[in-house]
């Protein structure tokens, strides 16, 4: 029997009776981090990250038990030690490891390997069986760097700017908006914010995380920041009737999907910026290799590729069959919305 | 090469008309005549032919990218375009090539057609390691030879005669037919006077739009020509000076092709331009398009298919007579030259006048074009009487009136992820009918369903897959879709014994469960006898 086992509610620790990121309602669940196809309602008691547990409270009903644990903090449950630790995914996005009768198991929810300065970076963790996401695995993805791509985006609000129009940024809600906040000028323009995003940012905020100050998006037509300004909203409203007062606003996402040409005309955005808030292929392949890891069972994305190149390499690799999803090419919900009651 | 990488990139990003002609005129003003002249010849589709074998190509980006086969092949089925993959793959470069596309064209991407693999390879290495981000996937495009960028002629034209000042008409008739990107060819196609013309070039083709209202709407039947549509290859025959020069509508020139007709050709006055339609015909009729495929086929002709394939050209229009350009005048005055001119030929003559179709009032033309199928025709175009002949695709004075097309029910049986935009999705689509218990394949369509429901078979097709074939994947039947095509004939060589010409996606039956698809039998009622 293994520490781990997958069961029709998700990940399942017998030994130690718990859920990791279950997606129905069990009795204790361990949430990586707070998007919805990780953090299940219903659940009797959450145990999360601190910096994550105030996000996860946000999304979950009213009263729900959440029990935040620090960075690598033990915890004993019923014989088997618990710990949490950065994922740099998101805000508080945590690795779970486990750890019983010195078999050791790491859970990585989502996580990438680049540095965000809005949330605490990923953290190698040794392990005998590392449970990694494959959203981009395949070599394809390999992400430009960060500061170029923000210097992009700026030129593309600027050109927006001279041709007096607003530019509308999309990207999800909770994680990706609060991170190009934190990598906006705020001296280059308003930044007006969608609502979604700034209950997130303000939770941001509140967990000491510097972002810019943002107006409602509501602003008046009139007026003369209209036109220069930015907006950021997730990728779901772009269909909505909410958007439609951007009528003649340059569209942009940002998302690792953009790196392919036929996923931006697809969704027929003016610009696409490759930004992700998940691994790419060295970073998935680092990031496994800093595990030690012998054995490796790959989650949502490309798994079956990323399996076949393990095995190639000498690993024991596995694909698992979870309802996590990442991030989807034709998201337009966008997965951070709160989804319904499993 | 950076400069029309960047120019790439902006026509590729916007789908504003005016930003597309702004990029562009930037482009031309500031490119040296030797770049300008490769630039436009890409731009208006002549693309080099690919140079390379494309599995070489995929072998040595694998080798260059240091990952296994079956990797990039993943990789290419995911990114739906070689070009990009390959862009995708290979390592970031550290300093921007600052090398002309001109000397890109003619150093690195011509000398390959004629190198043995290991020079290939060697030249393919120097261009990965030296190009990157946008100018390694556009030279990657070149190589393939599937570069293709969002501009018509017509924004070109525009872009060019907003850098020049010259009139787009000149710019468009100095573009037809056969010309060599080069520095002084670029020179002369900007040169300010006009009285060049090359004796061998076409006229730019006239277009027709779809008619999509009744006929009635057009006004009086009588102000009207309505002839047959063919469906052949629109052709224009020069004669000037004592030559003669066969134009495909592609601005191909097909010399030695159709050898009857450049025959015929030598009975027509110098200075004389006809516009038609390339026909397999035999006793006042057309063959079937597939014996027009026999003759475009083969590089060289022999007596029995000439014999057995008989072309001509049935002419539709004058656009050139006794040396002048008589497209100002009206269809028809045009048409009583053109038929004083057929009427000269001696008999048997590969040169038929196009007849017009004499029904008096619409309602009569409307039950003669339900004979068009019968004479081979697709249905009818009709043309103003009193309308110049003008340049490009216009609506107004042309109508292409078509027969309704044939329509089955077919159940999806296979998909596969599709190119371009439609990357990673699967949208390329096999469709069978019933034959007995079994469904046998008819058709693959790729066009017809709106985004939304591309996304909802894409999902369907990943989750009821029976059998992976490479990427294709076979799916339980159970979808039915609507499907119309424009013709059908025998074919031996599908397993179906016929093959239906322009098959596209009407609807989707969602109300059809699929026993109730269509059966084999009903298509083949629908074969010519």
């Amino acid at each position: 029997m293994t520490l781990l086992r997958l069961t029709d509610a998700g990940l399942y620790c017998e030994a130690g009776g718990f859920h990791v990121d279950p997606w129905r309602p069990v009795d204790r669940a361990v949430v990586t981090h707070a998007h919805a196809d990780h953090l299940a309602r219903g659940c009797r008691h959450y145990l999360t990250s601190v910096p994550g547990a105030a996000l996860a409270r946000q999304r979950l009903e009213p009263g729900a038990s959440v029990e935040p644990l620090l960075w690598g903090e033990r915890r004993l449950v019923n014989g088997v030690q618990l710990s949490l630790h950065p994922a740099g995914h998101i805000l508080g996005s945590a690795q779970v490891r486990v750890e019983h009768q010195g078999e050791v198991w790491v859970v990585s929810g989502d996580y990438k390997t680049e540095p965000d300065p809005t949330c605490d970076p990923w953290e190698p963790v040794r392990c005998h069986t590392f449970v990694t996401e494959s959203t981009f695995g395949l070599p394809v993805y390999r992400w430009p760097r960060a500061h170029e791509v923000v210097a992009e985006l700026h030129a593309w609000w600027r050109g927006n700017q001279a041709e007096g129009r607003p530019s509308l940024l999309l990207g999800y809600a909770l994680g990706k908006a609060q991170r190009l906040l934190a990598a906006l000028d705020p001296a280059a323009g308003p930044i007006l914010a969608h609502g979604a995003v700034e209950t997130m940012a303000a939770l941001y905020r509140a967990a000491g995380v510097p972002l810019p100050a943002t107006a409602p998006a509501t602003m008046d037509r009139r007026d003369d920041g209209w036109r220069r300004a930015l907006v950021l909203a997730p990728p779901g409203a772009e269909a909505t009737p909410w958007a439609r007062r951007f009528g003649e606003a340059s569209v942009a996402m940002a998302s690792g999907w953009m790196q392919v040409r036929g996923m931006r005309r697809r969704r027929g955005l003016d610009r696409g910026f490759v930004l992700s808030d998940h691994a790419d292929w060295p970073g998935l392949l680092a990031a496994i290799a800093a595990t030690g890891a012998s054995r490796v069972w790959v989650t949502h994305g490309f798994t079956g590729t990323l399996v076949r190149w393990l095995r190639e390499r000498g690993l024991e690799a596995e694909a698992l069959a979870t309802r996590y999803e990442g991030e989807r090419p034709d998201d337009r919900a966008g997965a951070d919305e709160p989804g319904p009651a499993a | 090469m950076r400069a029309f990488a960047t120019l790439y990139e902006a026509l590729d990003r916007t789908t504003a008309t005016s930003a597309k002609v702004a990029a562009l005129a930037e482009y031309f003003r500031a490119a040296p005549a030797a770049d300008a002249a490769w630039a436009l010849a890409f731009l208006l589709g002549r693309r080099p032919r690919r140079a390379v074998r494309a599995p070489d190509l995929r072998r040595w980006a694998a080798e260059a990218a240091g990952i296994p086969e079956w990797l990039f092949e993943e990789s290419y089925q995911h990114v739906g375009d070689l070009a990009e993959t390959i862009a995708l793959l290979m390592p970031a470069v550290d300093a921007t090539d600052e090398a002309p596309l001109a000397e890109w064209v003619e150093r690195h991407l011509l000398p390959l057609a004629g190198q043995a693999p290991d020079a290939q390879r060697e030249a393919l290495r120097e261009a990965w390691r030296r190009l990157g981000g946008s100018a390694r996937f556009v030279f990657l495009k070149l190589i393939t030879g599937a570069f293709r960028v969002g501009v018509s002629e017509g924004l070109v034209l525009r872009a060019l005669a907003g850098v020049s000042g010259l009139a787009e008409e000149v710019l468009a008739h100095r573009l037809m037919g056969r010309w060599e990107p080069t520095p002084e060819f670029y020179r002369r196609l900007l040169a300010a006077d006009t009285s060049d013309a090359d004796r061998s070039r076409p006229y730019p083709f006239f277009l027709a739009y779809p008619l999509e209202q009744p006929p009635e709407a057009l006004g009086a039947r009588a102000a009207w020509v309505a002839e047959w549509k063919w469906d052949g290859i629109r052709a224009q025959l020069v004669r000037r000076a004592g030559g003669t020069w066969v134009w495909s509508r592609g601005e191909e020139l097909l010399a030695g092709r159709f050898p009857e007709v450049e025959a015929t050709a030598a009975f027509l006055p110098d200075g004389t331009v006809v516009d038609g339609e390339l026909l397999p015909w035999r006793d006042g009729m057309p063959l079937p398009f597939g014996a027009l495929q026999r003759r475009i086929g083969r590089k060289t002709l022999t007596r029995r298919v000439l014999d057995e394939v008989p072309v001509v050209l049935v002419a539709y229009d004058l656009l050139e007579h006794g040396g002048t350009d008589v497209r100002d005048w009206p269809l028809a005055r045009r048409r009583a030259a053109l038929e004083a001119l057929v009427a000269a030929l001696p008999a048997g003559a590969a040169l038929r006048l196009s007849e017009p179709v004499a029904a008096e009032g619409w309602a009569a033309l409307a039950r003669e074009r339900e004979s068009a199928r019968g004479r081979g025709a697709e249905g009818l175009m009709l043309k103003r009487a009193d309308a110049p002949y003008g340049v490009g695709r216009r609506r107004g004075d042309w109508w292409k009136w078509k027969v309704d097309p044939f329509e089955v029910d077919a159940v999806l049986v296979a998909a596969q992820p599709g190119h371009g935009r439609r990357a990673g999705l699967y949208t390329d689509y096999t469709f069978a009918v019933w034959s007995g218990d079994a469904l046998v394949t008819i058709a693959k369509a790729y066009s017809g369903l709106t985004d939304a429901e591309i996304r909802e078979v894409d999902q369907f097709v990943r989750s009821h897959t029976l059998e992976r074939f490479g990427p294709v994947r076979s799916v339980e039947p159970s979808l039915v879709f609507q499907l119309a095509f424009e013709g059908i004939q025998r074919s031996p060589r599908h397993k179906a014994g016929l093959a239906v010409r322009f098959p596209r996606i009407v609807r989707w039956r969602r109300d059809k469960p699929p026993h109730e698809a269509d059966r084999l039998e009903r298509l083949v009622a629908l074969l010519p006898p």
